[in-house]
């Protein structure tokens, strides 16, 4: 167990604009979500002395974001490494408050990545790779399924039911963007736009932002809601690009999620709900089997046998994920917005019986980065 | 094989000439693509130019539908040196691109809309390609 297990928590978390915003920037919108984070927690702007950002349109996110809220924070970082950027912020901030560089974080994130259809913003694709028009990022995970398929002969199939599952879940979210029921044939009849995506393995694109406020647990306790306690971290990088990924069927998750279940003294039974990033639907089988909740190559078995879906023992993606509730460029905050709310008993329709233990993770460029956080309640801490 | 000018420039140059060339370690042996300073994981310095052999087997594959134009493939093939690249199969339509397909390194001067004459490295499934030119 670390040293910081539960000496940091979540105390404020919201989402704004999420699905269609046309007229709004990515500032306007990450402001707004600010401003209920803030709400949610009890807290003021002027009690936020930390900040972290990332976004895909503004080199210096905490910059902008800073200025943008007329704020002066006394530390920041914005590490920023795609969508799980936000796990790592998570990581940084336990750190800058264990060591009293600040108290209380604010975590916030924007785009308009469907109104203004710039997908990709500042991130560059090599000069050498660009020659090919891959299609970035799409190209790159479809790359990887084919090699999951060649080695553990996957299918179509295996992938449709991740989004099967996804769409369950989103069902009973209404702020979710694709609730409509879906069939396995329509999904398997769907045309290809990356063999072998269609565009039901792929994520939406579309608009938000979200914000989290992460202060020290002694402080937490007197806040509006009930704090949902940071257990553990861990985040591991092990290329950029596609090609250079050392086993295309491996991420570094199958390090980061015993480290960071190390870190918060749980174990896989102990796991009560899980948020995996779902860019595409291959991204939650190889997360079950990096992260050990089953063997290398039986992750679509484990997902045929219901487990992750609504009614499953481990519920996965409860929001509808990346596939169908939004995915505006960025998800990794809105995973862990949706860790929070399932322990806080905010969910709704879709609220997992009594939580205790979440974890969610990140995934961020083309399976580069991996980052895994598990969050607790109080109950964890006793 | 001391050249005044970085990996990559070099690298770019050759291939200009029709020459695909491969970085390859004199501390370890092992080869490095894509063209680096030094050597990935261990830092040496010690990177001599070698010519490729050429080729490679297809470890990744995938067929993109663009909306507007024909589908196209793209690939990562690793070499028989070792590296993985990204790059495009060709002289098979994208559907038939298999991973583990023998495949051999071929100069493109022309894959690109706009970019007509800048070499692009890329592979093919005809053994009469091996030989690079030189």
């Amino acid at each position: 167990m670390n040293r910081l297990r539960g000496k940091t928590a979540v105390v404020g978390a919201a989402y704004a604009g999420v699905g269609s915003s046309p007229g709004w920037t990515s500032m306007e919108l990450a402001a707004q979500a600010t401003k209920k984070a803030l709400d949610d927690a009890g807290l003021r702007l002027a009690d936020i002395d930390g900040l972290c950002a990332a976004t895909f349109y503004h080199f210096f996110p905490t910059l902008t974001v800073g200025e943008y809220l007329g704020i002066q924070p006394r530390w920041s970082n914005s590490d920023t490494v795609g969508g799980s950027s936000f796990l790592s912020h998570i990581a940084q901030a336990e750190l800058a408050i264990d060591a009293g560089l600040c108290e209380t974080v604010l975590i916030v994130y924007g785009s308009t990545a469907r109104s203004s259809r710039d997908l990709n913003g500042l991130i560059e694709t090599p000069e050498t790779e660009k020659l090919y028009d891959p299609m970035v990022p799409v190209s790159g995970y479809a790359l990887a399924a084919s090699r999951y398929f060649h080695q553990y002969g996957a299918t179509r199939e295996d992938l449709a039911r991740v989004a099967l599952s996804a769409r369950q879940w989103a069902a009973l979210n209404p702020d979710a963007e694709l609730r409509d029921p879906l069939s396995l044939q329509e999904l398997l009849d769907a045309p290809l736009i990356a063999s072998p995506f269609s565009k039901y393995d792929c994520c939406l694109v579309s608009d938000g932002a979200a914000a989290l406020i992460v202060t020290r647990a002694d402080r937490a306790k007197s806040l509006r809601k009930p704090p949902v306690y940071v257990l553990g971290n861990a985040a591991a990088h092990w290329h950029r690009e596609i090609a250079q990924m050392p086993d295309l069927t491996v991420t570094a998750a199958s390090v980061t999620g015993p480290a960071a279940m190390s870190a918060a003294g749980v174990t896989h039974g102990d796991i009560d709900v899980m948020q995996l990033y779902d860019a595409f639907t291959l991204n939650p089988i190889l997360f079950l089997e990096d992260l050990g909740f089953c063997q290398k190559g039986e992750g679509a078995a484990f997902i045929a046998e219901g487990h992750i879906q609504p009614g499953g023992r481990l519920p996965v993606n409860t929001n509808g994920g990346g596939l169908c509730f939004a995915h505006p460029g960025a998800y990794g905050l809105f995973a862990l917005i949706e860790g929070v709310m399932q322990l806080r008993g905010e969910a709704g329709q879709r609220q997992v019986e009594a939580p205790d233990i979440a974890l969610i993770h990140g995934n961020g460029g083309t399976l580069s980065h991996q980052a895994t956080t598990i969050l607790g309640t109080g109950n964890c801490l006793d | 094989m001391a050249t005044n000018i970085g990996p990559m420039a070099y690298f770019q140059e050759q291939l200009q000439k029709g020459v695909f060339m491969i970085q390859r370690s004199r501390s370890t042996g092992k080869f490095t693509f894509y063209p680096r300073a030094v050597e990935p994981g261990t830092g040496s310095d010690e990177l001599e130019w070698t010519r490729a052999s050429g080729k490679g087997r297809v470890y990744a594959s995938t067929t993109l539908y663009p909306r507007r134009k024909p589908p196209y493939n793209i690939s990562i093939v690793e070499l028989a040196e070792g590296p993985r690249l990204m790059t495009r199969v060709i002289d098979v339509a994208p559907e038939d691109v298999q991973i583990g397909m023998e495949v051999y390194a071929r100069i493109e001067r022309d894959l690109k809309e706009g970019q007509q004459g800048a070499p692009v490295l890329v592979f093919s499934v005809q053994p009469e390609a091996r030989g690079v030119q030189s």
